[in-house]
């Protein structure tokens, strides 16, 4: 015990505080309580409301592709436009619109505040700006599925020219609310990731430093840093093409002729497009993995009751994933053609990123390595996630490689990798979270046994989707094809795989209607949970009601005198001492 | 006597890490991360990082194209020249324009200066003079605008050459016209509260809190912030 805690000083009193407890607005009426809330608490519900809603509209778009992919033909709405919407609504909806969204804007607005020790975020009115910008967005993206032509068939990744050209769908109206609905959205969440930065950096309480504080915060902090400089990238990108569309620039586009026709274009760089969307598209996979690591890190110590292992390592980890995860986009473009030492750059620094990713990995399986294992729900879900994750990210080593990814880029292959490592990983783990905070937000808690069989339905349901993917990917069924038609090199077997891989998509997404019975049910009829039913450390968990009310924590600031990970302690009064318990008697926690 | 300057550089020499030491123990304290930086302060300088990740991907995307078209680019001193008493004055308006934006930088930072002391009256009508100045600046920049429009100068096709030489300008200058067009909105709004004392009498304002005068050195960040973009675009649109 002593050669575990040398160079520990003893937990003593923090310093006193260095600026007065800021002065809350008070909502008077029910408009400015309920509607435009200025308190964290309300926007993270909204904006956690609103993504997981356009997220079912997206879990429809995906049901969409694949009857087409199982049933060629067999339903006569789905023609080939409404296939490539689908596609592209799909993706682009789960990426931003659900997923950044909810980690960010959902728990990054409900947690980081209660978890460093904070009243609200520093700027409550900034913040609700953040959310009804992100509302409007939204609503636009929405609106392009009832103007004329429908939403864009571009792809998520909208590479001009064919997002703009003749012939792919919804290039009239579609493409320009896309783009149009993106700039607000970047907008919105410039607003919002400001907040969650500067709360962090300068918002915490007395002996919360950042060395203190739980990894979900890391997680979500690291992200929204990395939000604010990728985004750029996205805004500038959307704002030239909507040039190119509306007044006919040519930044993206080159000389180009449609059908016959030899267009106004000429001299603009496609390739440009890539790499500003790219050098936003990659750290965006991070943006969304992130907080998911920082959630997941948080969910396995608490339900294993044992401190997470090597807390420093995985701060760094989460520091050096961010950083790194800036200089590689270039390998979501061995396809366009690039001088072969970019090739080589961004594959050393893509595979340089499985060293700190496996250091998290490592660390939360040695969390786990005789832990007092809690199967509780958030920990099946947190679980589930290390298994996707680990299987989505050894793809991606594969991917990472110039001469591997090139025969395999354009085939199903990389569509089972990224659902793997960023679809069903960070949802796997937006659901744990869910089971795990709704008692201190609502103060009820969700039933086990729906949760449990909603786990297992998901859980086996994703990878009977995913993994049988990789198979088809390798076989050389491409992606993106609307119907494969007859071809010589993929067999009849592939067929039959994409019927399973279908049936297992409807099962799973009609499954989902557990979960929202469970979360309306237990409103009502959950049982009372009281303030801190996992037993958990954190100053979430602290707060002196449930749920937390309009400033968080009563009179006085809480007081921090250790780190979130202090489970299984010898001579504490209950296995756990929360942050703000006043230290035990010669105590050298971190 | 003599010897007092040379101890204190020794002290000095020895003690070369201790800004570094500094900044180690202010992010491993408590509470804050930049000890001297309030919160507005700090989210300024955050949104002006990432508003500079905007600029550079403009420019940089401005530099590309200039690069993929096959069209020759126009040349700068001849387009952006005026005729003055019948002599053409290459660059002349836009030697104005950065003069003139620099020097509102000058009042701002004045403004700023009078805002630590609390002196109201001057320091509104600095930040007033600062945003005639930027006024004048978008105004400059109209007229640029029409100049070159009247010249047949439009974004997806112009007289001189590359297409893209229309197409960046008006997006890279608009950009930043909009940029010190807020500016100068917000430098009259906060001008008007500051003339009208309310960060001494602590008057609510529309978001349901109280401002303090620290609001016009956050003013004064996101003011250079825009006049140092200009100095980049000047070099690299203007001069390149």
């Amino acid at each position: 015990m002593t050669d575990a805690t040398l160079g520990e000083k003893e937990n003593v009193l923090p310093p006193p505080a260095e600026v007065e407890d800021v002065e809350l607005y008070h909502a008077k009426s029910w408009l400015t309580h309920y509607v435009f809330s200025q308190d964290a608490k309300y926007i993270a519900i909204q904006y956690a409301g609103t993504a997981i809603g356009i997220g079912l509209v997206a879990l429809v778009m995906s049901w969409v592709i694949r009857l087409q992919l199982a049933f060629p033909g067999a339903i006569p709405f789905i023609d080939a436009s409404r296939y490539y919407q689908a596609v592209t609504m799909h993706g682009m909806i789960m990426v931003v619109y659900m997923l950044t969204a909810i980690f960010l804007g959902g728990f990054g607005n409900y947690l980081i505040p209660l978890m460093v020790g904070a009243r609200d975020m520093v700027f409550p009115y900034v913040n609700m700006l953040s959310y009804w910008v992100y509302l409007l967005a939204t609503l636009v993206l929405v609106a392009s599925f009832f103007v004329p032509g429908g939403p864009t068939g571009a792809g998520w990744t909208l590479y001009p020219p064919q997002a703009i050209m003749s012939g792919t769908p919804g290039n009239d109206y579609g493409i320009i609310l896309m783009l149009a609905s993106l700039i607000l959205f970047i907008v919105g969440f410039t607003m919002g990731g400001l907040n969650y930065v500067v709360t962090v950096l300068q918002g915490r309480t007395r002996g919360m430093t950042l060395m203190r504080m739980p990894l979900t915060v890391w997680g979500i902090f690291a992200a929204a840093v990395m939000a604010l400089l990728a985004f750029p990238g996205l805004f500038v990108a959307c704002v030239m093409l909507l040039l190119d569309r509306t007044l006919g620039t040519s930044f993206f586009m080159p000389s180009i002729v449609e059908g016959g026709e030899h267009l106004k274009y000429s001299g603009g760089s496609p390739i440009l497009f890539q790499h500003l969307f790219w050098f936003f598209g990659h750290p965006e996979v991070y943006i969304v993995a992130l907080p998911a690591f920082g959630i997941v890190s948080d969910l396995i110590s608490t339900h294993a009751r044992k401190n997470i292992f090597g807390y420093r390592m995985m701060v760094w980890a989460i520091v050096a994933i961010g950083v790194l995860s800036m200089v590689v986009w270039g390998h979501h473009m061995y396809v366009s053609g690039m001088n072969p030492l970019f090739g080589f750059f961004f594959a050393v620094t893509t595979l340089a990123i499985a060293l700190p990713t496996a250091i998290k990995v490592y660390n939360w399986v040695l969390t786990l390595w005789r832990a007092d294992i809690h199967f509780t729900t958030p920990m099946l879900f947190a679980l589930g996630f290390i298994v996707t994750f680990v299987n989505g990210g050894i793809t991606g080593l594969y991917l990472g490689n110039v001469i591997v990814d090139v025969p395999l880029s354009a085939t199903m292959f990389v569509v089972a990798h990224f659902h793997m490592v960023m679809g069903v990983a960070p949802v796997l783990v937006i659901f744990g979270a869910i089971y795990h905070w709704y008692p201190k937000i609502t103060g009820r808690m969700l039933d086990e046994t729906l949760g449990k069989i909603h786990f297992w339905i998901t859980f086996l349901g994703a990878y009977a989707i995913f993994f049988p993917m990789h198979y088809l990917g390798l076989v050389g069924v491409p992606r993106r094809f609307y119907e494969l038609g007859e071809t010589a090199f993929v067999p009849h077997s592939a067929a039959a795989l994409n019927i399973f891989i279908t049936v297992a998509a409807l099962i799973v997404g009609a499954a989902q209607a557990i979960f929202f019975f469970n979360v309306f049910w237990s409103l009502r009829h959950g049982k009372p949970s009281g303030g801190n039913p996992w037993r958990a450390t954190s100053l979430e968990w602290q707060t002196p009601e449930t749920p937390p009310g309009h400033g968080n924590w009563g009179k006085e600031l809480p007081i921090v005198y250790r780190w979130a990970y202090a489970y299984s302690v010898p001579g504490a009064p209950e296995d756990y001492l929360p942050q703000n318990a006043p230290p035990l008697k010669g105590e050298h926690s971190p | 006597m003599t010897t007092e300057p040379a101890l204190s550089n020794e002290r000095h020499a020895q003690d070369s890490l201790a800004p570094l030491r500094g900044v180690i123990t202010d992010w491993s304290s408590d509470q804050r991360s930049f000890k001297s930086a309030s919160w507005g302060k700090t989210m300024m300088w955050i949104f002006l990082v990432s508003d500079t990740f905007i600029f550079s991907c403009f420019l940089i995307s401005y530099m590309t194209v200039r690069m993929s078209t096959t069209v020759p680019w126009p040349h700068p001193s001849e387009v952006f020249a005026l005729t003055i008493n019948g002599k053409e004055i290459p660059l002349i308006l836009i030697a104005i324009m950065t003069f003139i934006l620099i020097t509102s930088s000058g009042t701002m930072a004045m403004a700023v200066n009078f805002g630590y002391s609390h002196d109201r009256v001057k320091a509104a009508i600095l930040m007033w003079v600062t945003a005639a100045f930027g006024a004048s600046f978008v105004g400059m920049q109209a007229f640029e605008w029409t100049k070159l429009i009247r010249e047949g100068v439009r974004p997806w096709a112009n007289p001189f050459g590359a297409e893209q030489f229309g197409s960046s300008f008006f997006m890279i200058t608009g950009f930043h016209g909009f940029h010190v067009s807020v500016g100068v909105i917000f430098l009259i709004a906060i001008g008007i509260n500051v003339w009208r004392g309310d960060y001494d009498t602590g008057r609510v304002g529309f978001n349901g809190r109280r401002g303090r005068y620290e609001i016009i050195e956050i003013m004064g960040l996101y003011w250079h912030f825009v006049d140092l973009v200009w100095v980049f675009i000047f070099a690299f649109f203007y001069l390149w």
